[in-house]
């Protein structure tokens, strides 16, 4: 393990013409057109007689839907196509299957369950013209009483929601539990401390600057449909479209091009790319559906929305001996949840956090409400970003009723190297970590210790400075096979190798990037497997006809996955190479030693041949060594062994205006362990973006609604993102702890900023307003929220 | 109603209805994609582009009154077959991750440096305040306008060069 | 994306041609200027209009600001980038500055005008509590020629002015009395949010330092246009103290009528309002004594 840090302000410029082959700093391949403005986002696409789709959608929260009179909207004279639920219906394409086995409407038939729910589509010539024959719709309601607040969704007198279920007599979705509740219990009875928090974690949104869209294009003479859509999970989307639409899985293309941003809000397949695919059907020309800002915000996959009471248990001189949790989860109108379907709650049972405790328990309860659908989105790693944010609050607060130091506490209870692979007592096996040395130098690059006196130096002066800690362990890279399926689809991931005859490549993969570099950083693992330049290995990636199947970008799966499958993948080309080596050099294989880029005769370095001149041979003229096939390429479907389990330290300081209750983050130090580090300025990027979308949930973002179910947050004026002005310079370090499993070492790290730093901004929020006695306060906090908690009520974010 | 502008420093004359947004002009009429949009409410900054020199939010300007104006655009930033120094500090400091909000961080970012050759971090911020990245948590894109800067002062030192986490290893 | 219902654009190039137009088309049509407030509405289908008419090409006969012996005169087509640059307004009225830099963001103020935001008459809007703040009055012209009023008469309520159908705001005049100045606080989610609450400040100071007069507009706690004549009261002929401030701060959040919504309590906003009212009341009378805080 190597503790370094990049100390990342001061390191800001780049040697362009130092070019790693292989792992190292290196400068994006997809760049170049981004910053031409040639990007190739979905809405760019202009098909010829293409045609444009417009949803209407619900103003109510809860209505049964008595009739939807179109004819004034078949009359526009660019109208070609309008169609209502009761269309679908008779198609049997009025519902479909959610990614938990649940079914949602594609268009309203009965009722609508959610404000902006589905109702009705119009396809029409342009843009304008598609939005202005949404108006003369007439759909006529009648208003059902909505169920808004998550805590009295399951009361008797409640309405019902999902009576489209048979026999559905209640608002109850699942229940779940993880842990040994009476040996949890026994380990409460005897603790000498015991901390008891109610803890909010609210709905926020994904909100990428992309909106999700879709051309359809069906060619009605070969039946052969394809779907450009804004999808992290192109292959999984064709096989779902496949069942759901019933067409032929081999006469269906996904192309995933250019994503503005994802972070889980493009996994679902959402109403409005089937109702994209219908209009192609129907008539025969391409169909572009994009929506607005308002409709990402209201009807798209929203992420969190859990009601936990955290407690935890300890001895009086900081032994954490059990944690235990109750769980309210809010799952909206249909469980839309995106998570391997055994897994109801995600991986919320890593909630045990860091720490090496005696026993643990959790009992989940989720709910459905007149809310829109979804549940696992936001850069959250399937739920862990709840499980890290009240394991790392609740241990907050036993610090606070212990009277010691956050990190101490910490340090205190940590896994101990000795103790990897460790199964912790939600039964997850993390498979390796070094906790120590990461938060020391969390503490060493935040000069922590001088920190303390400073903020000592200013609470005697009634300013208010506060400094927040978290550490998370992260589960990332779904997963087993054994284990891990999302509709009955196996979350391993393909991967193709081709070495061309002059030595360059193409490796394609089934993993797609939002934004991630994978045309950098997956040539960068061929290249340090083969030798060959990045520069010269072209990735394919994000379309069905060209890539091996694989389940796609989420829940920082990349890398874990697909990245092992690259460099595997690689290592089998190697290993022909090897083969055809032999022959060329007139040695056995056993005689050959490989050298970043060629093998050359042991003891004998100048009796060597190039990788490239291996390509050569493999596809040229002359014998090959006894039953090699030509040509040098190489297929693979990886299956992880496990998942990998990347770490983090983090330290937050604040400041809080006492006289506004204004939150400032000043400063922020991110001390990240992903295991070997691919491309580290990539690595750095990942945990900036993460890092501010933990200043958002933790300070301004959040959906809401009023009480008759009117979502308050359908745009960016009432949906607040950070901007630069928000966050300060980040600060980074990294240790490195490989994963003993993935065939470089590397874990997933697209997630952990966002999971980590929540509760570090929260924490340090909390620390700022100790003089108030105040040991906890629901995110958002916005000054509003801050100042109600100063004054002694905390309002809970619902 | 017919509208004449001039983009990127062509002249152009298309018919269009008076409530086309410059956005969807430039996109849908001109083809020119590198300008994209992100909401309706002239808050993400997406959809920054030059009208008379000035970074404006194109989906809150209409079509009809940029007519006998002149429109900048991402696609103009090149000129002559090189890389504006804010697109290569762009590509050499990580500015980007999706590239969705570049084009019109890149559009403020020239016209910040047009009329503030040496900003500092804080008036990069501020400049960029009215644009939203999902990605890169800013910092990079503040390095990146400073290596503009820097390169356009002809002051980027050696040591900014090399200065790496080259440590990685 | 969202797009604006069908309307006629239209396109004046002075003030006449638009009064005129104005006059000949009545209700069913509306001014843009910058667009920033109306566009959105427009496009969400809050608002719709038959024309639309384009004054964009007034800014070369209505974008300035002329200072002048005790009056210093702004052209509503005058961006709010030219208002946070301008030196001289900057020197006469510190608030103009300070307010300008907290006003949505530099890519709209690149277009968001003067006359545009105070016509809008969001009650969170920023210029119209400068405005109050400085004692503005705003000159419309008609068809009949002009009129000038008073912010307590230009403002009729939310959304709502004095502007009648076939009228145009042409310019805001501020009087300019000798040793005052100016400050302005807004205190808001994020960076380019509408205000939780903002206040400003302006106050004058007699040969003695004693406070000749003081005025506050506050944004965002209802409808507040007269300059809270009770902090006047109060503040007239005393030595400014932080007690004094505190007192105007009291009366300020007396005389305000904030809502709870998304932006905050109605209780937290009225304390913004007191804390905001005393900190621009300190920064104005620091500024008169050459410090700047």
């Amino acid at each position: 393990m190597t503790a370094v840090s990049e100390n990342g302000h001061r390191t800001a410029f780049v040697d362009n013409d130092k070019k790693p082959c292989g792992h190292g700093r290196m400068l994006r391949k997809e760049d170049p057109r981004f910053v031409r403005g040639k990007g190739r986002y979905v809405d760019d696409l202009d098909l010829p007689g293409m045609l444009h789709l417009a949803i209407l959608r619900s103003p109510f929260a809860h209505a049964r839907v008595l009739s939807v009179d179109t004819t004034l909207a078949e009359a526009h004279p660019k109208v070609r196509l309008v169609v209502t639920g009761a269309m679908l219906a008779e198609k049997g394409l009025a519902w479909m299957p959610t990614l938990s086995n649940d079914v949602q409407a594609v268009l309203a038939t009965d009722k609508v369950r959610f404000q902006g729910q589905e109702v009705a589509f119009v396809v029409a010539e342009d843009r304008y013209a598609a939005r202005d024959a949404l108006e003369l719709i007439d759909v006529e309601y009648e208003p059902l009483d909505p169920v808004i607040d998550v805590r009295t969704a399951l009361s008797p007198d409640a309405p019902v929601i999902r009576d489209d279920l048979e026999g559905k007599a209640d608002n109850h979705c699942f229940d779940w539990e993880t842990g040994d509740e009476a040996e949890t219990e026994a380990v409460f009875a005897r603790a000498d401390v015991v901390v008891t928090e109610d803890i909010v974690y609210p709905r926020v949104h994904p909100a990428p600057m992309e909106t999700c869209g879709a051309v359809a294009d069906y060619d009605q003479v070969d039946g052969r449909l394809t779907l450009w859509s804004t999808t992290q999970a192109p292959h999984a989307h064709r096989t779902l479209y496949a069942i759901v639409a019933g067409l032929p899985e081999h006469k269906i293309r996904v192309v995933s091009p250019d994503i503005g941003g994802g972070f889980g809000n493009k996994v679902p397949i959402y109403p409005g790319y089937v109702c994209a695919i219908v209009g192609s059907l129907l008539i025969g020309k391409p169909v572009k559906w994009m929506e607005d800002r308002a409709e990402n915000l209201i009807s798209t996959g929203f992420a969190r929305d859990y009601v936990m009471r955290g407690e935890i248990a300890a001895t009086r001189d900081g032994r954490i001996l059990a944690v235990r949790t109750q769980v309210l989860a809010d799952h909206g109108a249909f469980n839309g949840t995106a998570a391997p379907v055994k897994y109801p709650a995600g991986f919320f049972g890593v909630f045990t956090g860091s720490y090496d405790i005696e026993a643990a328990h959790c009992k989940m309860t989720a709910v459905y409400t007149n809310k829109a659908p979804g549940g696992v989105a936001y850069a959250c790693s399937f739920r862990i970003t709840e499980a890290v944010y009240l394991i790392e609050r609740i241990v907050d607060c036993l610090a606070y009723e212990l009277a010691m130091d956050p990190i101490e506490l910490r340090m205190k209870n940590f896994i101990r190297p000795e103790q990897f692979p460790f199964r912790t007592k939600t039964g997850w096996v993390y498979d390796s970590g070094n906790y120590a040395p990461t938060m020391e130098l969390a503490k060493e690059l935040a000069g922590y210790d001088a920190l303390r006196v400073e903020q000592a130096e200013k609470r005697a002066r009634g300013e208010l400075m506060g400094i927040g800690v978290s550490f998370f362990t992260e589960a990332v890279g779904a997963g087993p096979r054994k284990d891990m399926d999302i509709l009955g689809l196996g979350m391993a991931d393909g991967c193709e190798l081709r070495v061309h005859p002059t030595g360059k490549a193409v490796v394609r993969l089934s993993v797609q990037s939002q934004g991630q570099g994978h045309e950098t950083t997956f040539a960068q693992i061929v290249a340090e497997e083969l030798g060959i330049p990045p520069q010269d290995i072209d990735v394919v990636h994000g379309d069905t006809d060209q890539t091996p199947f694989g389940l796609g970008t989420y829940g920082s799966r990349s890398t874990p996955v697909s990245g092992a499958a690259a460099a595997l993948v690689a290592r089998k080309v190697r290993d022909k190479a090897r083969l055809i080596a032999s022959g060329m050099l007139e040695v056995s294989v056993a005689d050959l030693e490989w050298e970043k880029g060629s093998f050359h005769v042991a003891g004998d370095p100048e009796a060597s041949v190039t990788i490239q001149a291996i390509a050569m041979r493999a596809h040229g003229a002359g014998d090959l060594p006894e039953g090699v096939e030509g040509g040098l390429e190489a297929q693979i479907c990886y299956n992880p062994e496990n998942l990998t389990y990347p770490h983090g330290a983090y330290i937050c300081v604040v400041d809080i205006d006492p006289g506004t209750a204004k939150v400032t983050v000043r400063r922020f130090v991110a001390v990240d362990d992903c295991g070997t580090r691919i491309n580290p300025m990539i690595i750095e990027g990942q945990v900036h973006g993460g890092l501010t979308d933990g200043v958002g949930m933790a300070l301004m973002e959040m959906i809401s609604f009023d009480e008759d179910g009117n979502c308050l947050s359908g745009s960016l004026m009432d949906y607040l993102i950070p901007t630069a002005l928000e966050v300060p310079d980040w600060e980074t370090g990294f240790t490195v702890t490989p994963s003993p499993h993935h065939p470089i070492g590397a874990k997933g790290v697209g997630e952990s900023a966002t999971v980590g730093s929540p509760p570090a901004i929260v924490n340090a929020v909390v620390d700022a307003l100790k003089p108030y006695g105040i040991r906890h306060a629901d995110m958002p906090l916005t000054p509003s929220r801050v100042w109600e908690a100063m004054q002694g009520r905390p309002t809970p974010p619902i | 109603m017919q509208v004449s502008m001039v983009v990127n420093g062509e002249e152009v004359t298309r018919e269009i209805e008076g409530r086309l947004l410059l956005v969807h002009f430039l996109r849908d009429h001109l083809r020119l994609t590198g300008t994209h949009w992100g909401c309706d409410t002239s808050n993400c900054g997406t959809c920054v582009v030059w009208l008379d020199g000035e970074p404006v939010k194109s989906c809150t300007v209409l079509a009809a009154m940029a007519g006998g104006h002149e429109v900048r655009t991402v696609e103009g930033l090149e000129q002559n077959g090189e890389l504006d120094p804010v697109q290569r500090g762009f590509v050499e400091c990580h500015g980007l991750q999706c590239g969705f909000c570049t084009p019109g961080m890149m559009m403020t970012a020239r016209a910040l440096l047009d009329r503030n050759p040496d900003p500092s971090d804080t008036e990069i911020r501020e400049a960029i305040s009215g644009q939203i990245c999902r990605c890169t948590g800013y910092a990079t894109i503040v390095r990146s306008v400073r290596w503009a800067a820097a390169e356009e002062a002809g002051t980027r030192t050696s040591l900014e060069t090399q200065a790496t986490s080259g440590s990685a290893s | 994306m969202q797009v604006p219902a069908p309307f006629e654009y239209q396109r004046v190039g002075s003030v006449g041609e638009a009064v005129a137009l104005l006059d000949r088309l009545g209700d069913t049509a509306r001014l843009v200027a910058g667009g920033h407030s109306l566009i959105p509405m427009m496009k969400l289908r809050l608002a719709n209009f038959e024309y639309l008419i384009d004054i964009n090409d007034l800014h070369d006969e209505l974008g300035y600001v002329r200072v002048e012996p005790g009056l210093i005169r702004i052209g509503a087509m005058t961006r709010h980038r030219e208002l946070l640059e301008s030196d001289e307004l900057a020197a006469a009225f510190p608030v103009f500055r300070d307010a300008e830099r907290v006003i949505a963001d530099p890519v709209v103020r690149n277009r968001g005008t003067l006359g545009g935001s105070l016509c809008q008459a969001d009650p969170s809007e920023d210029l119209s509590a400068v405005c109050t703040t400085l004692d503005a009055s705003c000159v419309i012209q008609g068809r009949d020629g002009e009129r000038v009023v008073s912010m307590e008469d230009f403002h009729r309520g939310p959304y709502e002015t004095a502007v009648g159908d076939a009228e145009i705001l042409t310019e805001v005049r501020f009087p300019v009395r000798p040793n005052g100045s100016s400050a302005y606080e807004k205190v808001e989610r994020r960076a380019g949010d509408w205000a939780v609450v903002s206040a400003g400040a302006a106050v004058w100071l007699d040969g003695d330092g004693l406070i000749a007069d003081a005025r506050v507009g506050l944004a965002a706690v209802g409808p507040n246009t007269a300059g809270i004549p009770g902090i006047a009261d109060a503040l007239r002929g005393r030595r400014p103290t932080e007690e004094l401030f505190g007192q105007a701060g009291d009366i300020a959040a007396e005389a305000c009528s904030p809502v709870t919504d998304r932006r905050g309590s109605a209780e937290y906003k009225r304390h913004l309002a007191r804390e905001l009212t005393l900190r621009v009341l300190r920064r104005a009378v620091a500024r008169i004594d050459g410090q700047e805080v």
